[in-house]
């Protein structure tokens, strides 16, 4: 599951990606026609909207496909950068850029591109650009207030908006492709002519289609996450599941059984409370993401899943058998019955049978030992390790 | 020799969204540009003025938060092989050259005057901006972040609304 950064590709190696993903870029932006400031600027005088398309075409490529990843369960979307919102600095900053846009003849990238094939003028732009952030960097302590206001965190548009992402996705493709539309109408009444290379040819057709026909899955079929969780809702009181007895867990625990691992799906407080030793706190939301698939996907240790009552472990086990994973058992009855039965365990009779017996002689010696147990592991706990967004931007 | 044609701009716009997809999924974060210029200046000044940069709020945030050198960042990585990509590029399409590109009406101490304030301008926005075109507004884009989109209207709005004023400096009659 994506990103890879940082526990599949280390953070050395993500330098030598960035200097691959540059070339690709540099490489992309020059075949455009980034690398000259006339080819830019036509955007805002009418006559050449290559940027336009070049920059909204990527800009929806690249959201359907996060989109996309993110429904197949292929991306972690809470993990990747979204750049945070303060709204007026965004707006007065745009601003300004808008204005050197029109008289400097480049943005940043576009002008290291075209400094990197000679233009004498866009490295003076490069140049500028260090001057720039560095009356920033003299002047903040003027520009802070303004840097910082209106702080609304990371959110994303659909959130403000309140729509649903894929929905949200769709209005923006239908806006850019009106654009393109118009901009080319534009364009011929401003150069009297056609450009015979923007006919539509079967090859872009073809990716659009494409594009378009999985923008249309994304929106009308649920969200894998949102599916599986209401599927769990109802599925869970006719599914045969692994039971791992009271006695069973006791005794693993007791044992110290290196490969028992508990994911305790209740609330973080209740779980600060009170906690079972090598386990894990988790929410059934949780369990699509990133840090789940890391414990959940180790080969030799066995899961089992606690909570209040079987219910909440059922549909827990439901999801992560449906997200392919095997090795897994939930609690028989719940804490709430482990607690009873064990950890507040009293005889309910003299018992008679010889099974029944045993399992009073295991229960008293569990009563005495895992209130200790207990203890010591919430001591020695660390202090549970999330993954954390990526830090990105400028 | 002639210098090869410009790629179709849809087909090298979804290049370049496959590569922002794949730079998301691999990093976590998209592409960017500015933030080099940023390491840079850090970089520049607390090397020259290191007493300054301890004093100054900006220097000294942004040093805290990057514990290693300034320049050991993930988008100066990337704006080093962004200058080796646009020059294989040119290369292989016969576009290298040193010159000044400007309109015949428009002197060269103009151009260079204007190329000059035109990246300052850009440098002071990208960082009340969060990102330049790149950074905040493509990448930002991609992730539908609230702030990139209003930063991505704002940079095309304001060109428009003062495209007008600096017409001079890319129109002139006859041609452009």
């Amino acid at each position: 599951m994506g990103p890879l950064v940082p526990d599949l590709i280390g953070n050395e190696l993500n330098f030598v990606v960035a200097i691959l993903i540059g070339i690709a870029f540099g490489f992309i932006l020059e075949q455009a026609g980034f690398s000259t400031s006339k080819k830019l600027v036509g955007l805002f005088y009418g006559y050449d909207f290559t940027v336009l398309r070049v920059f909204f075409t990527a800009g929806i490529t690249a959201m359907i496909g996060v989109v996309a990843l993110g429904h197949f369960g292929l991306l972690d979307l809470s993990l990747i950068y979204v750049n945070p919102t303060f709204l007026w600095s965004a707006l007065v900053g745009g601003l300004i850029m808008g204005l050197g846009f029109v008289i400097g003849g480049f943005c940043p990238g576009t002008s290291v591109c075209a400094a990197a094939i000679g233009k004498i003028d866009a490295m003076i732009f490069v140049v500028g650009g260090f001057l720039g952030v560095f009356i920033f960097a003299e002047g903040y302590p003027w520009f802070e207030t303004l840097y910082k206001a209106e702080d609304w965190g990371n959110v994303t548009l659909f959130d403000t908006l309140g729509t649903s992402q894929g929905i949200f996705a769709f209005g923006m493709t239908f806006m850019a492709v009106g654009a393109f539309w118009f901009t080319t109408w534009v364009e011929k009444k401003v150069n009297g002519k056609e450009n015979p290379e923007l006919q539509p040819k079967k090859l872009y057709l073809g990716l659009g289609l494409t594009l378009f026909v999985l923008g249309i899955a994304t929106i009308f079929m649920p969200e894998r996450r949102t599916e599986l969780l209401a599927d769990a809702a109802t599925a869970v009181s006719n599914q045969k599941m692994d039971v791992t007895t009271i006695d069973e867990l006791a005794f693993r625990l007791l044992d110290k059984d290196p490969k028992l691992q508990i994911v305790d799906l209740r609330n973080a407080t209740e779980f600060q409370k009170f906690s079972l030793p090598n386990s894990t706190n988790m929410t059934l939301e949780e369990l699509f993401g990133k840090d789940a698939s890391k414990i959940l996907s180790i080969k030799n240790k066995h899961i089992v899943f606690v909570a209040d009552n079987e219910v909440d472990e059922k549909k827990a086990a439901y999801i992560v058998e449906e997200l392919g994973y095997r090795n897994f058992s939930i609690l028989e009855g719940g804490l709430s019955f482990f607690k009873k039965e064990i950890l507040e365990y009293k005889p309910a009779g003299e018992p008679k049978t010889r099974q029944e017996i045993d399992t009073h002689k295991f229960r008293q010696r569990a009563v005495k030992e895992l209130p200790a147990l207990i203890q010591n592991a919430k001591k020695g706990a660390a202090p549970k390790k999330k993954s954390t967004r990526v830090i990105g931007g400028c | 020799m002639n210098e090869t044609k410009y790629m179709n701009p849809y087909l090298a716009g979804f290049f370049l969204g496959l590569l922002l997809l794949v730079t998301i999924f691999i990093t976590g974060r998209g592409l960017g540009a500015s933030g080099a210029t940023k390491s840079g200046v850090v970089a520049a000044v607390s090397s020259v003025a290191p007493a300054h940069a301890a004093d100054s709020k900006f220097y000294s945030e942004y040093l805290k938060e990057h514990d290693d050198s300034p320049l050991k960042n993930w988008l100066v990585f990337e704006v080093i092989g962004v200058i080796m990509g646009a020059f294989i590029s040119g290369l292989v399409s016969n576009r290298l050259s040193l010159t000044l590109e400007k309109i015949p009406t428009v002197s060269s101490k103009t151009r260079i005057i204007t190329a000059l304030i035109g990246g300052a301008l850009f440098g002071l926005g990208s960082q009340l901006g969060r990102g330049c075109t790149s950074g905040s507004a493509l990448s930002g884009m991609a992730v539908l972040s609230t702030g990139g989109i209003i930063t991505m209207m704002a940079i095309f709005g304001g060109a428009y609304a003062f495209a007008w004023f600096f017409r001079k400096l890319w129109l002139y009659p006859g041609g452009k």
